[in-house]
């Protein structure tokens, strides 16, 4: 399956300082269609039958969210559009943003429309600053053009904190809290901002919507798997030769992007997912790229042939533990650990009982923690130590040979 | 820092405001000054705990004071790959402080952050909102240089 734009067919064709060259390209007139022809039911319908589904990790049906907070019995209602994307490796939503703020804005203005939000806010990642202005500026021109008479359109900036791609931890940020994540239920569809029935969609996923309305959720379901349709907005980095962002066909192959598109060679291994997602060896490269098999947020990391793969996931649990919001004390302290487990293995004081070690804090992690940083950490270790078991028992070999030779030699 | 609040108003302000508030804080003092907490506590009806553990919360926020420029050099995996640790000891070395610290004439403060966003041009880092790819040991000096 080859690239296929459908999120991305405006970025570089439409200049992002100018709306009229985006309304050249046919922009907004699936707003002007949702406003003139459509109900809210049926714009809710039309993403159903779509069946598209969150970009932001999550993959969770967005007709069947919307239509919870549609059916909420509250005046007020809000909607988010999550742009905090701080994920490792991951800067699709930047790469959209930054090419075309247009079309996220009418994507916003037709679910608000949808769900009865009158408000609609922005969390953007403090690391995204230098888009304010351009965003600013868009929604601004959008409002001039009369297409957000429905609603008002706001952007928060974040302070530096990945966790506050969670949900519940943005909706406290915006609340002026700390960004630590919530007990649900309640959902926020429920009770979210404010305690208002909210929706909280990723960038990817509201530019999803204008084609879907344009050309029917029927169109969209003939693109992709049966269980995702639609394309999906990659960035790929590491040991690429063309790191960068790139739309395909969702259930593509990782070897179509890692290596066709991306140009790897010698490929030891591949991240699908961000620092919590899922490892697979070079020859598992045929695998989909889907909801399915892997995914994620899209971001893919690829490792040579030179990587060890300990080390690679050493990294992922230094940023995990780092992020850590600390509420829960399976995903604070079992980031630590794991780390400490990491750090000696690297530097020869491994013991035979770490392998089993890991995989008992991973399962623990998995079934105890509060929010999905804390259940995620554990998958590149439980990978790792499928695919590259062999890593870790030299590593425990070699702390073995050291501990026998006499302390002078070591 | 007498009257932080003076330069920053406070009147009308929510709690919502405040992660704003402090954002314009930083911006202006380089850090959120003890006095600044204090005010805005009173300001909003909050204890003073909580806007201190907000104030705490986030990365980008500090309760000592920053240098003039803040260098924040990414250190996750795709960075990490592109050898982001000879461009952390290049900066070490150029300005003579370890992450955590500022140079003694307030010019810079570096530190160590998560990944910002920018791993198609690894390794890299931001110099307060700009964001420096692709970077070179070599480059090092020259990028710097442009902050005075
Ligand atoms: C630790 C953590 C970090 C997350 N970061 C992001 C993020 O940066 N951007 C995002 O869109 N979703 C992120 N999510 C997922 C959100 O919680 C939420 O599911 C998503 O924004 C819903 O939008 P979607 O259905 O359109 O994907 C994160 C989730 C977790 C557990
Ligand atoms: S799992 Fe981790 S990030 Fe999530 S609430 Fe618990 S401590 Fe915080
Ligand atoms: S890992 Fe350094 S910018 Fe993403």
């Amino acid at each position: 399956m080859p690239e296929k734009q459908i999120v991305s067919m405006n970025c570089g064709k439409i200049d992002p300082d100018n709306i009229d060259t985006h309304i050249d390209q046919g922009g907004f007139k699936a707003l002007q269609k949702s406003l003139e022809k459509m109900t809210p039911e049926d714009i809710i319908n039309e993403i159903k039958t779509s069946e598209l589904k969150g970009r932001g990790g999550a993959g969770f049906l967005c007709g069947t969210k919307w239509e919870l907070a549609r059916k909420a019995g509250e005046n007020q209602k809000y909607l988010i559009c999550n742009a905090d994307e701080s994920e490792v490796g991951t800067f699709k939503d930047r790469h959209l943003l930054a090419k075309d703020p247009f079309t996220l804005i009418e994507g916003i203005a037709i679910t608000a429309y949808a769900i009865g939000a009158q408000t609609a806010f922005i969390y953007l990642r403090a690391e995204y600053h230098f888009l304010l202005d351009l965003l600013t500026n868009a929604i601004e021109q959008a409002k001039e053009k009369g297409f957000l008479k429905h609603l008002a359109v706001q952007i928060r900036e974040g302070a530096g904190a990945y966790i506050c791609g969670e949900e519940s931890a943005l909706m406290n940020s915006i609340e002026g809290r700390r960004g630590e994540s919530r007990y649900k239920p309640p959902f926020p569809t429920e009770k979210g901002l404010f305690d208002k029935p909210t929706i909280i969609n990723n960038v990817e996923t509201l530019m999803n919507v204008p084609q879907i309305i344009l050309n029917g959720g029927e169109w969209f379901k003939t693109i992709g798997t049966g269980n995702s349709r639609g394309t999906k907005v990659f960035s790929i980095s590491g040991d690429v030769e063309k790191p960068g962002v790139y739309e395909l066909e969702m259930g593509s192959p990782v070897k179509e992007l890692v290596v066709t598109l991306a140009g790897a060679k010698n490929i030891k291994a591949v991240q699908v997912g961000g620092a919590s997602g899922s490892i697979i060896p070079f020859d598992q490269l045929d695998t989909p790229l889907s909801f399915e098999t892997l995914l994620g947020s899209g971001g893919v990391i690829v490792f040579n042939n030179e990587r060890d793969i300990t080390d690679m996931v050493h990294q992922s649990m230094i940023f995990l533990s780092e992020e850590s919001c600390g509420k829960c004390t399976p995903c604070r302290e079992g980031t630590e650990v794991m780390i400490e487990i990491f750090r000696r293995l690297e530097i020869g004081e491994g013991v035979p009982e770490d392998m089993e070690n890991l995989e008992a804090l991973s399962e623990a992690m998995m079934l105890s923690s509060l929010c999905g940083l804390g259940q995620a950490a554990p998958i590149p270790v439980l990978d790792s130590l499928k695919y590259f078991r062999s890593e870790y028992e030299d590593r425990i070999e070699k702390s073995q040979i050291l501990r026998r030779l006499p302390r002078s030699i070591a | 820092m007498e009257r932080a609040s003076q330069d920053i108003s406070l009147s009308d302000k929510k709690r919502e405001d405040l992660l704003m508030l402090l954002k314009s804080a930083q911006a202006e003092y380089r850090h959120i000054p003890r006095a600044f907490i204090v005010d805005t506590a009173k300001a909003l009806g909050l204890p003073e705990n909580q806007v201190f553990g907000v104030a705490s919360f986030y990365a980008f926020l500090s309760v000592e004071p920053l240098g003039k420029h803040v260098i924040r050099i990414c250190q996750n995996l795709p960075c990490y790959l592109k050898n982001s640790r000879m461009i952390i000891d290049s900066v070490k070395k150029k300005i003579g402080i370890i992450p955590g610290e500022t140079t003694p004439d307030g010019r810079f403060s570096l530190e160590l952050v998560s990944c910002i966003g920018a791993c198609d041009v690894a390794p890299a880092m931001l110099v307060n909102h700009d964001v420096h790819g692709n970077l070179t040991p070599q480059r090092i000096s020259e990028i710097l240089n442009t902050y005075d």
